[in-house]
């Protein structure tokens, strides 16, 4: 059981989280009636191997985020917790580097000194080799001294992902971080995150609403129920890369979490 | 398009010689409103006395001190106060409170404290410049998406490194439209401050020339006033032209 445990990177046990809404506060849009706790996580319970990109799906509002910001050590649960490594989590740490849904790019920053960021530590010469060598990993070589606000979406994107990487973190947490893309660069995002999986020796965490996008990359998926979120399914996804999702078992997968979902359409 | 094309220069000369026209035709007194003619007269006149320049300069060394002194004390403590939530509810309800209090109120204090001289000059504009510019940082810093502040926790960024690699940058596109806004008021007050106490400035030069009956020189100091102040809000524009300031006007 000792033994089991220290194999897995990430343990989370029973997480809870519930908001009070403040009696002062009247909300008339608020879901939840005043006074009244306001469950957002409901005993969340699941352990992550080093190494596995997990990804994360669940119906809009469920509250990924908030396990996202939990596990992240941004929030601190209710009940229940969350060890990495075996430590409890309690705070967040540069070791564990998370890519958000909102550009997280220092706007008064060019790409070059963002990324640089991550290299504290590295003296001058050598910082900016590795700069430039993640630039060029992401695709943004001749973008090095542009503002992200001169960059497209999946530039941007590219950029924070090399932010994240240089630091040769331990953990990528990244929470629903192509959702803001159009559709092709959605795409061409998914197959870079397959091939930064293999470069490099990490465990992810990968939150997102597109299920393909689930089916695509993880070797891991957990399915969240409704809000107050539960795991509602965990399994695991053996499918060697590059997948094909029209293959017979993702399908299969894919046509599961469907009906998991409560959705009734054709494939 | 024409006009845009014709630039500035012929509308002022438009403006003048309208103004000229209508106080011609209508037989305005010189003493109620001068015309233009004179009133280059005097500003040519003040100009080869010297007069126009060394008030000038001192009406500007005192804005330059008092706005400066405001400056470096106000948005550092806009930044703590925007940052530490017990320093806001300490602080925040006398800043709130001082900051509608018109600085020509504290002329009598002023005077009080300082004597006469620039001193209490400087002190008038520091106090108009200083409350706005701590409510304006401190909004400011309020306004920083959270998902910055993340990702320098993440970062491992702590304490002063926090402030001035990313509080302060984040907050700067706001506090440099709050400079200007500022500034103008500080441009604003300054010529109030010099019609007490002190015997230079262009507020002294107006209030001088108005007890010599001089209307002319009046409308030629304010004509000066004006274009100083042009100057002064250009140059702080110049600000936000900064590259590492101009991602929030792309934004917008």
């Amino acid at each position: 059981m000792e033994q089991d445990e220290t194999l897995n990177k990430i343990e989370v046990r029973g997480l809870k989280k519930s908001y009070i809404e403040r009696r002062t506060k009247k909300r008339f849009f608020s879901q939840c009636r005043p006074q009244e706790d306001c469950k957002v996580l409901d005993g969340l319970t699941f352990s992550i191997p080093s190494g596995t990109f997990a990804c994360f799906i669940g119906p809009s509002g469920c509250g990924k985020s908030t396990m996202f910001r939990i596990v992240s050590g941004f929030e601190r649960p209710s009940e229940g917790s969350v060890l990495i490594d075996g430590q409890e989590v309690t705070g967040p740490s540069n070791r564990h580097v998370c890519v958000f849904q909102e550009d997280g790019l220092f706007p008064w920053l060019t790409a070059r000194q963002n990324i640089a960021m991550g290299t504290e530590g590295l003296k001058g010469q050598q910082a900016r080799e590795e700069v430039e060598e993640y630039l060029e990993l992401v695709g943004l070589s001749g973008f090095g001294d542009h503002y992200p606000h001169e960059l497209s979406g999946g530039m941007r994107r590219r950029a924070e992902v090399a932010r994240a990487l240089i630091t040769n973190p331990d953990i990528l947490f990244m929470d629903e971080p192509f959702g803001a893309l159009d559709f092709v660069t959605r795409l061409q995002m998914r197959e870079e995150m397959v091939n930064v999986h293999q470069m490099f020796d990490m465990t992810i965490l990968f939150i997102t609403h597109d299920i393909d996008e689930a089916l695509q990359l993880g070797d891991r998926i957990i399915m969240l129920s409704d809000r107050p979120a539960k795991v509602a399914w965990d399994m695991e996804i053996h499918e060697p890369h590059p997948r094909d999702l029209s293959a017979g078992d993702l399908r299969q997968i894919r046509k599961e979490i469907y009906h998991k979902m409560g959705l009734h359409v054709a494939l | 398009m024409v006009l845009k094309k014709a630039g500035l220069f012929p509308i002022v000369l438009a403006i003048l010689l309208l103004w000229h026209l209508v106080t011609a035709a209508l037989n305005v007194p010189e003493f109620m409103f001068p015309r233009p003619l004179s009133v280059a007269g005097a500003l040519w006149e003040m100009l080869k006395n010297g007069e126009l320049y060394r008030n000038s300069v001192s009406s500007l060394f005192r804005v330059t001190v008092g706005f400066y002194l405001a400056v470096v004390t106000a948005i550092p403590m806009g930044l703590l106060i925007g940052r530490q939530r017990c320093l806001r509810t300490i602080l925040n309800p006398l800043v709130q409170f001082l900051r509608p209090i018109s600085p020509l109120a504290w002329i009598p204090m002023a005077l009080m404290w300082f004597g006469i001289g620039d001193k209490p000059a400087i002190f008038l504009i520091f106090l108009s410049s200083f409350f706005p510019l701590v409510v304006f940082t401190t909004s400011s810093v309020l306004n920083i998406r959270t998902t910055y502040l993340r990702v320098a926790e993440n970062f491992g960024l702590k304490g002063f490194k926090v402030y001035m690699k990313v509080i302060l940058p984040a907050a700067l596109p706001e506090i440099i439209t709050a400079l200007r806004i500022t500034l103008g008021t500080a441009w604003l007050v300054i010529v109030a401050a010099e019609m007490i106490a002190v015997k230079s400035g262009l507020g002294y030069l107006i209030i001088d020339a108005r007890n010599s009956l001089r209307m002319d020189m009046v409308v030629a100091g304010m004509v000066v006033i004006g274009t100083v102040g042009l100057i002064l809000d250009y140059m702080v524009r110049l600000l936000e032209r900064m590259p590492s300031v101009e991602w929030s006007r792309m934004r917008r």
